[in-house]
C-alpha cells in the first residue's frame, strides 16, 4: 500500500494554474524525487500535502486514509525551501517548542532532542542562539527539527543549499538512515546529480502538470538514444557501417549511435571482423540533467535559473 | 486549542525574560517619577528669597505687605534713596522701593523697585500681585469700605446643576468624571498603539526569519495569529500590573517623604491633555467633599468596562496589527504606509474623546461610541460621566455587541490575509491585494 496517494489535485491562482491535474502514489520507504523548474508548481503542490493549502479540487490519501491536515500533522515532517528560526532564540528551547507543536508532549520531545543532538554531535549547542550559529549548522539543526519525531512522510525542499560536501553527506546517511527505519522521504530539488544518487521514483513537474512520472532507470531507458561508447586497442580502418553512425571520435574511443533496427551486437560484429581489439563497450544512457532540460525546454516553460550541474 | 496556548507561552515567556521588558517595565515609571521629582524640585527651590527693603514714607501700605516664600518685604523708616542704595549694593537687601511722601500712588503714579540683579518673571509677577493687592484693598478702604463688606461683596455664589430624571450632577462629579475618562480613553489609546505594534513586528520577524512556514506546517496559521495575540496581551497585562503596582508605590513614597508635595504635583501643567482634568481635580480636591464626588462615581461599573473594553480593543485592532505584519517584506517602510489605515481611526477616536469627555450626549460622542473602531477609546469617556444618565443602557449594550461583533469580523478578515500574507515573499503587497486576499471565497 502506497504512503501517499495523490489523485488529480488542483490548485488555481487568480492568474495562473499553480497545480493543474496532478496525480500519484509514493511508494512506502522509498525515496522520492519531485523535480521541476523554478514555478513549476512544486512548492504549492507540497503544501497542499503538509495542509498548508487546502486543494481545489482532488483528493489525497495519506496512510490509506483521507489526509487531514489537522491530526495528521505529526506524520509529516516538512522542511520548506523558505526556511529559518527565531534568531534570538536559544537552540534547545527552539527544537523543544517546535517539537511541542507537532504534537509531541514535553517529555517525549525531550528524549528525542537529546538523542538526535548526540546522533549529529550538537550536543554542546543547547544553550547557544541561532544568530550565533553559521549558515551550515542552521542547516543542521533545521533538518533534525523536521525529522525528529520520526514521520513517516519527511518532506524536504532543496535540503543541501548551503552545506557543505562533509554535512551534505552527513544529512545523506541520515536520510538513507530514515528511510531503511520505514520513512518515506519526498525530495524536492534542482540538482539532479543528487536525483539520480538518492532518489528511487522521481515525477517531475512543470507549468503545473506531471510530465514525467518513474523510476530513475526505467526514465533512463525510456530516453535512452541507443548511443554507445567504444574504447579500441587501436584505430579502426572502417567506421562506416550501415549499423550505425559515429558520432564521436577521439583517437581510439568512439561514440556511435546505432540505428532503428540494429542492435549493439552488430556494433561489435563490425569491429570484430576488423580485427581490432575492443577494450571496452558501454551504453550511454542520458542524465536526468539532460532528459530535464529537454522536456523543459520544449514547453516553453517560464524557467527562470535552471541550475546546470557540473558532473 | 492546545497549539494556541502553546504558541501563547512562548510568545509571552521569550518577551517577558528578556532584559529590555524589565528595563521598560521598571525603568519607565522611574524615569517618569524621576522627571516629576526633577520638576518638583525645581519649581519648589527655584523662589530663593528675594529681600525686598520698602521705605513707606507716604505709609500707603501701613506695613501690610503679604510676605511669601519668595519674597519678603522689609519696611524701613527714615532712609533716603541714596541710604537704601546702599544697604542694596552691600547684599543686604536684593532691591528695594522708595515712596516718597508726595506720591499719588493710589491715583495712578507707579512704584519704581530697583534692584542690583535682574528679578525673574516669576517673581515680578509675585510682587506685582501682591502690591496690586494691598493697593486695591486701600483704595477701596479709602472710599469707607469696611473689610467685612468687601468680602462679603466679593462671595461667590455657586450654581449647581441637575438632570431631569433627578440626579444631582454636581460639579465635583463631573470634575472626577472628566479625569477618569481621560484617564482611562488615553491608557486604552496607549495600549492599543504599544502592543498592536508589538503584534506587527512579531509577525513581521516570523516573516523575515522564514520561520513562518515552519511553524505553519504544524500550527494553523490561524492558531499562531492567535496565540500571538494571546501572548502579547498578557505581556500588556502583566506589564500594567507591575506598572500600576510601581506607581501607586512610588506616589506613596514620595507623600510619605514630601507630605505637600501632591498637592504641588496637581498644580503642575505636566501633560497638556490632562490638564483640564487636573484643573478640575485641583478645585475638587480643595472641597472636603470630594470624596462624596469620588463615591457618586460607579467604580465598579467603570473598571468592568474598562478591562471589556480594554480586551475588546486590544483583539479588535491587534489582529488587524497581525494582518499588516503579515503582508510587510524586509522593509520595515512599508509597515509604516500599510499601518497608515489603522492608526487614523485610532486617532480619530483620541479626538472624538476629548470632546466626549466635555459632552458625552453630543452627536458625535454617541456614535464613536458605538462605532466599533472607536468605540474602545470613546465610550470610556463617556462611562465615566454614568450609566444610565450619560450613556443609556441600550447605548452600552450595542456598543458592546457591535465590540464583540467587530473584532470576531476583524479577526476573520485578518487571519485570511495572515494566512496568505506569512508565506509570500518579495513581493510588495498593496491594499488591493489584501482586500482580495480577504474577500476571495476559498
Amino acid at each position: 500500500m502506497p504512503i501517499l496517494e495523490l489523485y488529480n489535485l488542483k490548485k488555481y491562482y487568480a492568474t495562473q494554474k499553480a497545480v493543474d491535474d496532478i496525480s500519484f502514489n509514493i511508494e512506502r520507504g522509498s525515496i522520492f524525487g519531485l523535480l521541476g523548474p523554478n514555478g513549476a508548481g512544486k512548492t504549492t503542490l507540497l503544501r497542499m500535502i503538509t495542509g498548508i493549502f487546502y486543494p481545489d479540487e482532488g483528493s489525497i490519501i495519506l496512510d490509506g486514509k483521507t489526509f487531514d491536515p489537522i491530526n495528521d500533522i505529526i506524520k509529516i515532517g516538512y522542511m520548506p525551501e523558505e526556511r529559518g528560526l527565531y534568531k534570538k532564540m536559544k537552540i534547545g528551547e527552539q527544537a523543544l517548542y517546535l517539537a511541542q507543536l507537532k504534537g509531541l508532549s514535553k517529555a517525549d520531545a525531550m528524549k528525542k532532542i537529546k538523542f538526535w543532538f548526540e546522533r549529529l554531535e550538537m550536543q554542546t549547542w543547547w544553550n547557544k542562539k541561532v544568530e550565533d550559529l553559521s549558515k551550515g549548522m542552521s542547516q543542521k539543526l533545521q533538518f533534525v527539527i523536521t525529522v525528529l519525531h520520526e514521520p513517516k512522510l519527511i518532506i524536504l525542499d532543496e535540503p543541501f543549499s548551503g552545506l557543505d560536501p562533509i554535512n551534505a553527506n552527513l544529512i545523506k546517511d541520515e536520510i538513507y538512515g530514515l528511510a531503511q527505519r520505514g520513512s518515506t522521504v519526498i525530495f524536492s530539488t534542482h540538482r539532479m546529480e543528487q536525483v539520480e544518487e538518492i532518489c528511487d521514483h522521481i515525477v517531475l513537474v512543470n507549468l503545473g502538470r506531471k510530465i514525467l512520472d518513474g523510476t530513475v532507470q526505467q526514465i533512463k531507458q525510456n530516453f535512452k538514444e541507443n548511443k554507445f561508447s567504444i574504447q579500441l586497442s587501436g584505430i579502426a580502418a572502417g567506421t562506416i557501417s550501415s549499423a550505425f553512425d559515429v558520432i564521436d571520435s577521439k583517437a581510439n574511443k568512439l561514440t556511435v549511435k546505432i540505428k532503428d533496427g540494429f542492435k549493439s551486437n552488430d556494433v561489435l560484429q563490425h569491429f570484430i571482423q576488423q580485427g581490432v581489439n575492443i577494450e571496452a563497450f558501454s551504453e550511454i544512457l542520458p542524465s536526468i540533467n539532460d532528459i530535464f532540460i529537454n522536456l523543459v525546454e520544449n514547453t516553453n516553460s517560464r524557467t527562470r535559473s535552471f541550475q546546470n550541474v557540473e558532473l | 486549542m492546545n497549539k494556541i496556548s502553546l504558541v501563547a507561552r512562548r510568545e509571552f515567556l521569550t518577551r517577558v525574560q528578556k532584559k529590555t521588558f524589565l528595563l521598560t517595565t521598571i525603568g519607565l515609571p522611574l524615569i517618569i517619577f524621576g522627571f516629576y521629582a526633577m520638576m518638583i524640585y525645581f519649581s519648589v527651590s527655584s523662589g530663593t528669597n528675594t529681600k525686598i527693603a520698602v521705605a513707606d514714607n507716604a505709609n500707603i501700605f501701613k506695613g501690610n505687605l503679604e510676605n511669601t516664600g519668595e519674597v519678603t518685604f522689609s519696611f524701613l523708616q527714615n532712609e533716603t534713596k541714596a541710604s537704601l542704595e546702599k544697604k542694596v549694593t552691600a547684599k543686604e537687601y536684593n532691591g528695594y522701593i522708595f515712596i516718597p511722601a508726595d506720591t499719588k500712588l493710589l491715583l495712578n503714579d507707579t512704584i519704581k523697585l530697583v534692584s542690583t540683579d535682574k528679578i525673574g518673571l516669576i517673581a515680578r509677577g509675585n510682587i506685582q500681585d501682591i502690591i496690586n493687592k494691598q493697593l486695591e484693598q486701600e483704595r477701596l478702604l479709602s472710599l469707607h469700605i469696611s473689610k467685612e463688606q468687601l468680602d462679603s461683596a466679593r462671595n461667590d455664589n455657586s450654581v449647581s446643576f441637575a438632570t431631569i430624571s433627578g440626579s444631582n450632577d454636581s460639579e465635583l462629579k463631573e470634575g472626577v468624571s472628566m479625569a477618569v475618562g481621560y484617564a482611562s480613553g488615553f491608557l486604552i489609546y496607549i495600549i492599543l498603539f504599544i502592543y498592536g505594534a508589538m503584534v506587527m513586528r512579531g509577525v513581521m520577524e516570523e516573516k523575515v526569519s522564514r520561520i513562518a512556514e515552519v511553524i505553519v506546517s504544524s500550527v494553523k496559521p490561524f492558531q499562531l495569529m492567535m496565540g500571538k495575540i494571546f501572548g502579547i496581551g498578557a505581556v500588556g497585562l502583566v506589564q500594567f500590573v507591575i506598572w500600576i503596582v510601581i506607581v501607586f508605590g512610588l506616589q506613596f513614597v514620595i507623600a510619605l517623604l514630601f507630605p505637600d508635595i501632591l498637592h504641588q504635583m496637581q498644580g503642575q501643567p505636566i501633560q497638556p491633555a490632562s490638564m483640564q482634568a487636573a484643573e478640575a481635580m485641583k478645585t475638587a480636591s480643595a472641597d472636603p467633599t470630594f470624596l462624596q464626588g469620588l463615591a457618586q462615581v460607579n467604580w465598579m461599573m467603570i473598571i468592568g468596562c474598562f478591562i471589556f473594553y480594554f480586551l475588546g480593543g486590544y483583539l479588535l485592532y491587534s489582529s488587524l496589527f497581525a494582518a499588516v505584519g503579515s503582508a510587510v517584506n524586509e522593509d520595515p517602510q512599508d509597515a509604516q504606509s500599510l499601518m497608515l489605515p489603522i492608526t487614523m481611526p485610532i486617532i480619530f477616536a483620541i479626538v472624538i474623546m476629548t470632546r466626549a469627555v466635555n459632552d458625552p450626549s453630543s452627536g458625535i460622542a454617541v456614535f464613536g461610541s458605538l462605532f466599533p473602531l472607536t468605540s474602545p477609546i470613546v465610550m470610556m469617556a463617556r462611562i465615566a460621566h454614568g450609566v444610565p444618565d450619560a450613556v443609556p443602557y441600550w447605548q452600552l449594550i450595542l456598543s458592546m455587541l457591535l465590540l464583540v461583533g467587530g473584532f470576531i469580523g476583524t479577526t476573520w478578515v485578518a487571519a485570511k490575509i495572515y494566512r496568505t500574507g506569512i508565506l509570500m515573499y518579495g513581493k510588495k503587497i498593496t491594499w488591493k491585494e489584501m482586500w482580495k486576499w480577504a474577500f476571495r471565497k476559498s
